[in-house]
């Protein structure tokens, strides 16, 4: 399969690739699997209290090139970001962006959903109550 | 010494074609087009002639007579012939088939197909190794069985599957006992005799001759072995087999047969060190690396390797001046990983990190060098991006995590 040179670009210089410290009260983790192809993302995020702004974000993914693409992009988006605007990408923003075809569609699923368990991660530790709709559509 | 990229190491998929068949093949496409049917021209026998040079190239690599040679369009036209042939000429005699969970598609599909038909197959289970337990395919038998059908090696693992004894056995048992010998013949000796072969599946562009062509050895004597044909027509190859000869194809299939003959001792040889040169060049930089399949009873240029927890497809892309195929999911149109290395036990976790290297004729010492550093480099580069190569280092048992799936 031809890759999009957006996902070349991203596999070739992954951004923001690491690990934060889990137990940091500010810190969120998602770790996600896919079960289409038994692909693993792990998405963190060091967000203020205060200001729910997303201070960091790090990710590691085991998964096809789409799968590090995706969650490279992703991490460079909801940098900066609040918590509610970081909740509102879509896994259809990922997939426009990085091009990615019909069958690396669930790659960029994997992504949306890898945000969204780690600001519920990050919530849970806050007290904040998670609602069940917070979870990407497939 | 820079090597000339991108470098292939796909041979199981398919060959180069050796520029001496190419040689000879070319005049077959102008001066000497004739039909190999036509039997009133000088054009028609010169055909013909050729034709019979081949049949005898291929049946002496395989120690058969030509007249036991029949050409086709390549090994999934030979294997569906040689079960479906068997199957329609016996069916009043029985409804079993044996077969095993690795094959190729060509055979397992066709066997899918004859189960519809109301035949019943039994697709017996590989050891670990990769290899049929004979045990087990004695026990398979029944007094309706007509058609043992086992690959002589696999494509993806390049396991050699204990043919003499399988052979034995069937012929003790009055069964047929056909066998796909796609990626053994011309790599490794295959004897028809004495491995008591009755049905032989060989493919061109295996072994360095051309695509689309193919043929499929059927044994004449001791026992003589008769087929239904499944494609009608002019009534070509005494009837097995209808459809004008692609001569030219033909011609180069026998040259490539006949090089492997003459080479196959040196070239094996070569391979096996070169293949051995592979291994212990990633084994030895990189750790968590794991073979599938035997490694004693295996082709001399296939190495497949799992890389834990770095995933096929990105390993594929991150290596992309160097053509090798994987049994990762990702790569694959279904999402599936391998059916092959979950037939051997392989899990799904360690399917989607195989690498299959097939060496080939026209790889050199470099070009391994080469791929070794690669794929080292890549491999160390792909653990630092995986959260499960972060997980193992800290201890956590990844088969027991409980994911937050979506
Ligand atoms: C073991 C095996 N059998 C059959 C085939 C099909 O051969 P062909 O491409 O000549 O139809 C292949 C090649 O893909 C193979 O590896
Ligand atoms: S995550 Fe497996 S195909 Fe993309």
């Amino acid at each position: 399969m031809a890759y999009s040179e957006k996902v070349v670009e991203h596999y070739n210089n992954p951004r923001n690739v690491g690990s934060l410290p889990k137990e940091d009260p500010n810190v969120g983790t998602g770790l996600v699997g896919a079960p289409e192809c038994g692909d693993v993302m792990k998405l963190q995020m060091k967000i203020n209290p205060d200001t729910q702004v997303i201070e960091e974000a790090k990710f590691k993914t085991f998964g096809c090139g789409s799968a590090i693409a995706s969650s490279s992009l992703a991490t460079e988006w909801v940098k900066g970001k609040t918590v509610e605007e970081a909740l509102s990408i879509k896994n259809t923003d990922i997939v426009r962006e990085l091009a990615l075809p019909p069958v690396k569609i669930h790659c960029s699923v994997l992504a949306e959903d890898a945000i969204k368990a780690a600001i519920g991660d990050w919530k849970k530790k806050h007290g904040i109550e998670v609602p069940v709709a917070e979870k990407a559509a497939h | 010494m820079s090597v000339k990229l991108p470098i292939y190491m796909d041979n199981h998929a398919t060959t180069p074609v050796d520029p001496r068949v190419v040689d000879a093949m070319l005049p077959y496409f102008t001066e000497k087009f004739g039909n190999a049917a036509s039997r009133n021209h000088s054009f028609g026998w010169a055909g013909e002639e050729a034709v019979e040079t081949a049949r005898q190239q291929i049946a002496s690599l395989i120690n058969a007579t030509p007249k036991e040679i029949i050409f086709t369009s390549g090994a999934t036209e030979s294997d569906n012939l040689m079960i479906k042939g068997i199957a329609e000429m016996f069916r009043e005699k029985g409804n079993h088939i044996i077969t095993q969970a690795i094959e190729h598609k060509a055979v397992l599909d066709t066997c899918k197909r004859l189960e519809k038909d109301g035949f019943e197959v039994t697709y017996l289970p590989v050891q670990k190794d990769g290899r049929v337990n004979l045990d087990e395919l004695k026990a398979a038998i029944r007094p309706t069985t007509i058609l043992i059908t086992i690959m002589y090696a696999n494509n993806e693992i390049g396991v050699i599957n204990p043919i003499p004894e399988i052979g034995k056995i069937a012929k003790e048992h009055g069964i047929f006992f056909a066998s796909d010998g796609v990626q053994a013949v011309g790599k490794i000796p295959v004897d028809v005799q004495k491995d008591n072969i009755d049905l032989l599946a060989i493919s061109g562009h295996k072994i360095y001759g051309p695509k689309g062509v193919g043929a499929l050895y059927v044994r004449r004597r001791n026992p003589r072995v008769q087929l239904s044909a499944i494609i009608d027509g002019g009534g070509h190859e005494r009837g097995m087999r209808s459809g004008t000869l692609n001569v030219t194809g033909i011609v180069g299939l026998g040259k490539a047969c006949e090089l492997c003959q003459q080479e196959m001792a040196a070239e094996s040889v070569r391979l096996a060190g070169l293949r051995d040169r592979l291994r212990k060049g990633l084994e030895g930089k990189l750790d968590e690396v794991f073979i599938n399949g035997s490694t004693e009873h295996r082709l001399p240029n296939n190495l497949n390797m799992s890389f834990a927890y770095v995933e096929g497809e990105s390993l594929l892309m991150g290596i992309n001046d160097i053509a090798v195929s994987s049994g990762s999911a990702c790569t694959s149109a279904t999402l599936e990983p391998s059916y092959v290395l979950k037939a051997l036990g392989v899990g799904e976790d360690l399917a989607h990190t195989s690498i299959r290297f097939g060496l080939g004729r026209f790889n050199t010492q470099e070009e391994v060098d080469y791929v070794i550093d690669k794929m080292v480099q890549v491999v160390t580069k792909l653990r630092e991006l995986s959260p499960l190569y972060e997980m193992a280092k800290e201890g956590i048992d990844i088969s027991k995590m409980k994911w937050q799936t979506a």
